[in-house]
């Protein structure tokens, strides 16, 4: 039997999605137990909400006044001291992942898979290098836990409908004090997540300036999208940096995604290209979005997107 | 602040388009071009600043790699480095096994700051830097978009998905830089003279007395998945028929 740890990622109140992608590729593996291990301050809340994604059989909570932010150098040792008699520990892809799951795999020894895409076995997974432009088969040993990223953009979440056990765990280690947690500055709107939203409406170069990115939030008003960028844009000073969608940004896979002035460099494709429908608007006939958008337009954003907007409000 | 190392590892450019090999082995490297990874490029000119911002620190370059990985630590060395080692190897290293390399290199130079990439763009791995503070048992501060030194402490930006967090650490610390750190410098041509005769050190890896790497098997390379071709329409009405159709608004 492969029993499977996952890093719980929240924000105290809410269960981030990928938590729920994460349930989800590890379901793929046969005969798994799944448990998500939860570390915060109070986990009370979304303790609750990881026992109710289905597949989940036991959470695990480690309350403690100083995992009230998701400090890697204090997390790792905890979730190491943990991660004795599991066979796989999932992290998901996103920058807590990122950061937190290498540390863990490093206290414990062993290498780690990023980005984790297709389960072909308990042992045997692919994933991309090279920004996506070639996938390979990993077979790791047997012998030692797994340690992995989740490429959370692959999976879909799992539903809720579960009842998984909770308990808490109090573990004797000691946290270093050489990091700090100093606070965080967030583009925080009532839209909807950019990594999880199933439409996402996303600008490039092409719209020249913040203010005109205007533009695009009046659109994904409509439509109730989130709002995303090319890596162009946001070096232009365009779009805030969690903005911004490719290879070093986010990778998202919305139901459509709308790429306006977006010439399609290849690290931006890597980012949507496991959206459903990609729509492509651009001056330019020759941009390389064309050869992976499902329906193309070319044309001035500055005259389509104000128009689209008109009509898909009437 | 007396030394800083900056990891540097030599990857195909990032303007080759990589292909896959036909027997999926793996891609084609056969006379591709062969570049500094761009975010090490970021790190090192982030050590050269703090550098010159009047701290005096000196700049270790370090590599790891085949011999020829000496042509991008020269690049660095041009950039403005002060000293560049190669821990060479003929053997591709995953990066757990880097990390116990550069941890002994950490261990020899006892830099008060390691600065490299976030991640590689040839395996996309993001782990080096994290799995080297782990080993190393210092801070890490991943994503790096702002870095300030003060005395014995640094204050981190870190690009996140929430948008931008700061956390302090103490020195020795490790850092990973994003994008948006800084610009980096071009090399000019008395650069690249002056750069020959700042010394580049050589040792086999096998003289640091590393463990030998525990890594996965690599079953085989394939190209990815082509998405289709879709349809071009020809104004914002014929759009708008065609997400209906979709049923997409």
């Amino acid at each position: 039997m492969s029993k499977i740890l996952i890093l719980g990622e929240h924000d105290a109140k809410t269960l981030n999605p990928a938590t729920h992608k994460c349930v989800t590729c590890a379901k793929a593996i046969p005969g798994s137990h799944i448990t998500v291990l939860l570390l915060g301050a109070d986990t009370a809340a979304v303790a609750a909400q990881a026992a109710a994604i289905q597949g989940v059989d036991e959470v695990v909570r480690i309350d403690r006044a100083e995992n009230a932010h998701p400090l890697a150098a204090s997390f790792a040792p905890q979730i190491a001291a943990l991660a004795t008699g599991y066979t796989h520990l999932f992290g998901p892809s996103t920058s807590f992942g990122k950061d937190l799951t290498p540390r863990v795999a490093a206290l414990l020894g062993v290498p780690q898979v990023s980005d984790l895409m297709a389960v072909d076995g308990a042992y045997r997974f692919r994933r991309p290098i090279y920004a996506g432009n070639a996938i390979v088969t990993l077979e790791a040993d047997p012998a030692r836990i797994l340690v992995a990223t989740v490429r959370v953009a692959s999976f879909e979440a799992a539903p809720s409908g579960g009842a998984a056990t909770i308990s808490s765990r109090t573990l004797d280690v000691s946290l270093p004090s050489h990091t700090r947690y100093v606070g965080v500055h967030t583009g925080a709107t009532d839209r909807p997540d950019l990594q999880t939203a199933a439409r996402v409406v996303s600008g490039g170069r092409a719209l020249g300036s913040a203010e005109n990115f205007k533009l695009l939030f009046d659109l994904a008003s409509k439509i109730g999208a989130a709002v995303g960028a090319s890596r162009a844009a946001v070096d232009a000073g365009y779009a805030s940096n969690e903005m911004q969608v490719g290879q070093t940004g986010k990778i998202i896979a919305p139901q459509v995604y709308f790429a306006f002035g977006i010439s399609g460099a290849i690290q931006h494709l890597t980012g949507i290209k496991d959206a459903r429908t990609i729509v492509a608007v651009n001056k330019d006939p020759e941009a390389p979005i064309f050869e992976v958008a499902d329906v193309g337009l070319v044309g001035d954003l500055f005259q389509v997107v104000p128009e689209l907007s008109r009509l898909i409000g009437a | 602040m007396q030394k800083i190392m900056v990891c540097i590892k030599r990857v195909v450019d990032y303007n080759v388009r990589v292909r896959v090999k036909p027997d999926e082995s793996g891609v084609m490297l056969e006379g591709v071009k062969m570049s500094v990874n761009p975010f090490d490029e970021i790190a090192l000119e982030e050590a050269l600043r703090i550098k010159e911002r009047g701290t005096n620190a000196e700049v270790l370059a370090v590599s790891i790699g085949v011999a020829d990985t000496q042509q991008q630590l020269r690049t660095a060395l041009a950039m403005g480095a002060d000293r560049a080692l190669l821990v060479q190897t003929d053997q591709p290293l995953d990066p757990l096994a880097a990390a116990h390399a550069l941890l002994a290199i950490a261990k020899k130079e006892n830099p008060d700051l390691v600065l490299l990439g976030k991640q590689a763009i040839d395996d996309d791995a993001n782990q080096t830097g994290q799995m080297l503070a782990a080993l190393w048992n210092r801070p890490q501060a991943t994503y790096a978009s702002k870095l300030a030194i003060d005395g014995t402490k640094a204050t981190v930006t870190r690009e996140v998905d929430a948008g931008l967090e700061t956390i302090e650490v103490d020195l020795p610390a490790v850092v990973t830089v994003d994008l948006r750190l800084n610009e980096p410098r071009y090399v000019k041509l008395p650069d690249i003279m002056k750069a020959k005769k700042k010394p580049l050190d050589v040792i086999a890896l096998d003289s640091l007395g590393v463990p030998s790497p525990v890594s996965f098997k690599i079953v085989k390379t394939e190209p990815p998945a082509q998405r289709q071709k879709g349809i071009m329409v020809k104004d914002v009405s014929e759009l708008v028929d065609a997400l209906k159709k979709k049923g997409l608004i």
